[in-house]
């Protein structure tokens, strides 16, 4: 199974670094360009019998390592192998 | 090490991090620097390293414990501490003094030994500084007394808070007093060719109070 996961920062948390980039693409003339915030992806492959269940141990290790809840919310994709 | 044996005059056992058990020991010290690169968040991989369940399970039994700059970003990620450090909110890396005012806390070994709103300066140096948790958790911190070190306005001629950190809060302690994180480097402050020797004060304050 092939797994991503996109990390991002929960609501409310502040992101300089997005902030930056905002002001950065507003002075190239980008003045659409409005709440910037930068994330990470993980991709991940992971022997499971099927996609529930590759889910679940990627929200597991989302829980344990992967993210930090505090500050983090993620998303889980799960795609089979073809 | 070297400040900790200066001020002693004995030297701290060293704990490898792959280490699975410590025997009984006063105070661990999870020291400043860098550890796995740093990679995915600070201190997320160090904080899952092998010799961290014994700290727990030390911290756990009571025993002190003291985390200095990736050491507080390591004991956070364990859930010994609460809260978060995240960029510092002017994005750049900050080396330099702070001004710090000791708080009022719950009975701990950190504070007991020094005065509330006793001034110190130490310095800081990191990337991720800025103190954050969620405002219901800020309240409970201020409530139960946990916030143990605070910048504040000083002899330093930049901003009093470096880095953005939530209620100015540089250094927080367990409910229990017991487990203390800080973003400022004591050890870094210990006279003898520093800028200042109030990291001595702090160090010194700490040692007594473990020794109690």
């Amino acid at each position: 199974m092939q797994v991503t996961i996109n990390i991002s920062l929960k609501e409310g948390v502040l992101d300089p670094e997005g902030r930056a980039v905002e002001t950065s693409l507003q002075s190239l003339g980008f003045h659409e360009a409005r709440d910037v915030r930068i994330g990470k992806q993980i991709t991940l492959s992971i022997e499971a019998e099927d996609a529930a269940r590759a889910q679940q141990r990627a929200a597991r290790m989302c829980e344990s390592l992967l993210t930090n809840t505090v500050i983090e919310d993620y998303i889980i994709e799960v795609v089979e192998d073809e | 090490m070297v400040a900790l044996e200066r001020i002693t005059g004995r030297r701290p056992a060293l704990i490898w991090h792959k280490e699975t058990s410590i025997d009984p020991i006063d105070m661990i010290i999870l020291p400043g620097g860098f550890s796995f690169g740093d990679y995915l968040r600070c201190g997320a991989l160090a904080a899952r390293s092998p010799a961290i369940e014994a700290v727990i399970d030390h911290a756990s039994r009571g025993g002190a414990v003291l985390g200095v700059c990736n050491g507080f970003q390591i004991l956070l990620e364990t859930g010994l501490l609460p809260g978060t450090l995240v960029r510092n909110a002017g994005l750049k890396f900050v080396c330099r003094e702070t001004s710090l005012a000791v708080q009022k806390t719950t009975a701990s070994l950190f504070t007991d030994g020094l005065q509330d709103g006793q001034e110190l300066t130490i310095p800081i140096a990191h990337n991720e500084g800025n103190y954050f948790a969620p405002e219901d958790q800020l309240a409970m911190l201020e409530d139960n007394g946990q916030i143990a070190l605070r910048y504040t306005k000083g002899r330093h001629p930049g901003p009093a808070n470096p880095n953005g950190a939530a209620h100015d809060i540089a250094g927080i302690i367990s409910e229990n007093g017991r487990v203390m994180g800080m973003m400022p480097h004591p050890e870094r402050a210990i006279g003898d060719g520093h800028h200042s020797a109030d990291g001595r004060i702090f160090l010194q304050a700490a040692l007594e109070g473990v020794a109690k």
